[in-house]
């Protein structure tokens, strides 16, 4: 643990306490390794570190796809350690949203169906209110002529913008965002970016963003630095 | 799960021909079941049908089920003599006016009593063996079908004529005896009998035809020496489905062995029986054929969509879900299968119910017989049904359990 000012403990979303990730195996893998922090809300954190550093394997964990070795998670307080897959598979429906490096879209669906899916599976909405909701998030992200095409129908950015769109679906508290920019040239990069960063303002939504890109990682508030699955340091910026 | 469902077929769409393929499969197992087991059953129906009009429903016969226990034998236990001669007993149903009085007042239908016995009919110096009944003329005919199969004269003369004999027609050709004749029966015991021909019957059984002869219950008691003896009643019910209870109080009412139509084709219900096994499981082999095409489907789905099942658990599906969507597709065509099947079955039986056939034998069959019944669309269905369901359930099962990360992983 570093430098790194400790958030109100008030609004703390996300906590992590010595976490671990090893990969059973005859030669033993470590992923991540005692990695702690606390993340507060709307909070726009980068993850950077050299390639193989662990900064996925974190995000897989934080993200409840992956269980830790050893370790705990917290969200919003919830421990999370003793919750049954169903019971992960819930939280992440109310309150985390992945964004990958690639699209990772339904491609039978379309733009719209693919944002209005997470929506249809957590039920809170009408229908007629959970395509408003969609096309709102897709408009407020530039795709409002793009509402009926298939994934297969749009460029790289779109697809990825679609994907934000998708993340937040459902008003998530905590965006996971694996290299969103990644496969993406400058210019589409910064529309991502500058919507993820509206996002922040606007909604008081966490984003936790895995980046190899150090001008946006100096742009965001936060960065926590890992070498070999560990934390090398965590500071404001 | 209109959700999950609506998944499933954008699944099942984009595999257009597996699909259809697959369906037909069922469709073919559910439509060849169906018709099989409606030509199955109308055959056993039309058979059942001409069994039952033709043999009464229950028998009452002058026998005990198991013999009569010796005297010696009553005195002495775990004894064993041998040499012993049985004690006499003359045959017959005792008091057969008071037995079927009492059978009467609970049996609903109709009853007859018969005295059967052999005897030698002799016809203008010609003999045949020859099994002759001695019936009350009214009561036989309620009971059995006999005055259908008339061919010439009446049955009902033998209640006019006290010496009056109906025989099968070709019993009467091979004499060369025609309506009106008289012909004489001897009985093993060598009374002799003149008899008037009243009536000449046809059955289609040539054993019949040649073999038996209806003669007053009065005249074949005389002839037989039996006075006042009958050995048979015969019952006709108004529900057969009673025949083995009415069976079961009537013996231990009389004391006599009495025999249900069930009991005495017990042969026949076992053939059946094992006849409707038979075809269930080749129904069941072909279904399960179906089921490994739409397992092979399904599976390759599920190979295909792995990135997809991927996204659907980072996006909060659980993996009940998951597994759901899977045994959809494997369910959807099942359904499409058991519906188109289900209206092959209903064509394939129809067009059946119309092929015609001629045979020249007596034994006419003009058409096969064909028994729709909505019980066989329920039970193929219900078959296809399930192996779909299994075979969708297994590759779900995978699916449901695929590890997100290695997939997320291996595509990034
Ligand atoms: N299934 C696995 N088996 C063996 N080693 C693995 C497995 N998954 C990941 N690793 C290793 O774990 C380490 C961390 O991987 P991870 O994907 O988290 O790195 P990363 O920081 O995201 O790298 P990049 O920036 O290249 O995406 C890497 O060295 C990787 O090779
Ligand atoms: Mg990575």
């Amino acid at each position: 643990m570093s430098l790194a000012s400790i958030p109100d403990p008030n609004s703390v979303l996300l906590e992590t306490r010595n976490l671990t990730r090893i990969l059973p195996a005859v030669v033993p893998v470590t992923l991540v390794e005692d990695v702690s922090f606390q993340v507060g809300q709307s909070e726009f954190i980068a993850i950077t570190g050299p390639s193989g550093s662990g900064k996925s394997s974190l995000l897989y964990l934080l993200g409840l796809l992956d269980r830790p070795t050893r370790g705990r998670i917290f969200i919003d307080g919830l421990e999370t350690e003793n919750l049954s897959s169903t019971d992960l598979a819930q939280l992440r429906l109310q309150k985390i949203g992945f964004v990958f490096q690639f699209h990772f879209l339904l491609p039978e669906f379309t733009a719209l169906d693919n944002v209005m899916i997470p929506m249809q599976k957590l039920g809170k909405l009408t229908s007629g209110e959970q395509r408003d909701r969609a096309e709102g998030l897709l408009s407020d992200l530039g795709l409002e002529d793009f509402l009926h095409r298939r994934p297969a129908q749009l460029s790289g950015g779109q697809r990825q913008r679609v994907a934000v769109a998708r993340a937040l679906a459902n008003a998530p508290d905590l965006i996971l965002a694996d290299e969103p920019t990644g496969s993406l040239d400058s210019k589409a990069t910064e529309q991502v970016f500058e919507s993820l960063q509206k996002i922040v303002e606007t909604q008081k939504t966490t984003i936790v963003a895995v980046t190899h890109d150090m001008d946006l990682a100096a742009r965001m508030e936060r960065r926590i630095h890992l070498v070999d699955g560990r934390i090398d340091y965590d500071r404001k910026q | 799960m209109v959700l999950l469902l609506r998944i499933a077929s954008t699944h099942i769409r984009n595999r257009m021909r597996q699909t259809v393929v697959s369906t037909l499969g069922v469709a073919l197992g559910v439509g060849f079941s169906v018709a099989m087991a409606s030509l199955m059953e109308g055959s056993q129906r039309d058979f059942m049908a001409t069994l039952i009009d033709a043999i009464p429903h229950v028998e009452i016969l002058d026998e005990q089920r198991s013999p009569a226990e010796q005297p010696a034998s009553l005195v002495y236990d775990a004894v064993a003599y041998s040499g012993l001669r049985p004690k006499e007993d003359l045959r017959g149903i005792r008091n057969p006016v008071e037995a079927l009085a009492s059978l009467r007042d609970w049996v609903d239908g109709n009853m007859a009593q018969r005295l059967t016995g052999q005897a030698v009919l002799r016809y203008s110096g010609q003999d045949l063996g020859m099994t002759l009944i001695g019936v009350v003329p009214r009561s036989e005919l309620a009971v059995s079908k006999i005055g259908k199969d008339m061919r010439s004269g009446s049955f009902r003369d033998l209640d006019v004529t006290s010496n009056g004999l109906v025989l099968g027609n070709k019993a009467a050709t091979r004499l060369g005896a025609e309506l009106g004749d008289t012909v004489t029966l001897t009985s093993a015991n060598g009374v002799a009998k003149r008899f008037k021909i009243v009536g000449m019957f046809h059955t289609g059984v040539t054993s019949s035809d040649e073999g038996l002869a209806y003669a007053p219950l009065k005249a074949v008691q005389i002839l037989l020496e039996k006075p006042d003896v009958i050995n048979t009643i015969a019952i006709k019910l108004a529900d057969i489905g009673l025949a083995n209870d009415v069976a079961a109080r009537a013996e231990r009412q009389l004391g006599y062995k009495a025999v249900s139509w069930e009991e005495a084709n017990e042969g026949l219900m076992e053939a059946f029986f094992v006849r409707n096994i038979i075809m269930y499981t080749v129904v069941g082999a072909i279904l399960v054929v179906a089921g490994f095409g739409i397992f092979n489907i399904v599976s390759t789905i599920v190979h295909e969509k792995a990135r997809d099942i991927a996204i659907l658990k980072s996006l909060g599906f659980p993996e009940h879900d998951i597994q759901q969507i899977f045994v959809l597709e494997g369910l959807v065509i099942g359904v499409l299968g058991a519906i188109a099947g289900s209206i092959l079955g209903f064509a394939l039986s129809s067009y059946l119910a119309t092929i015609r056939f001629e045979f020249t034998t007596d034994v006419e069959m003009t058409q096969l017989p064909i028994h729709f019944s909505s019980l066989h669309y329920v039970i193929a269905c219900l078959l296809a049904l399930f192996s779909s369901g299994i075979a969708g359930f297994i590759p779900a099962r995978k699916a449901a359990r695929l590890n997100p990360v290695d997939i997320i992983r291996g595509a990034t």
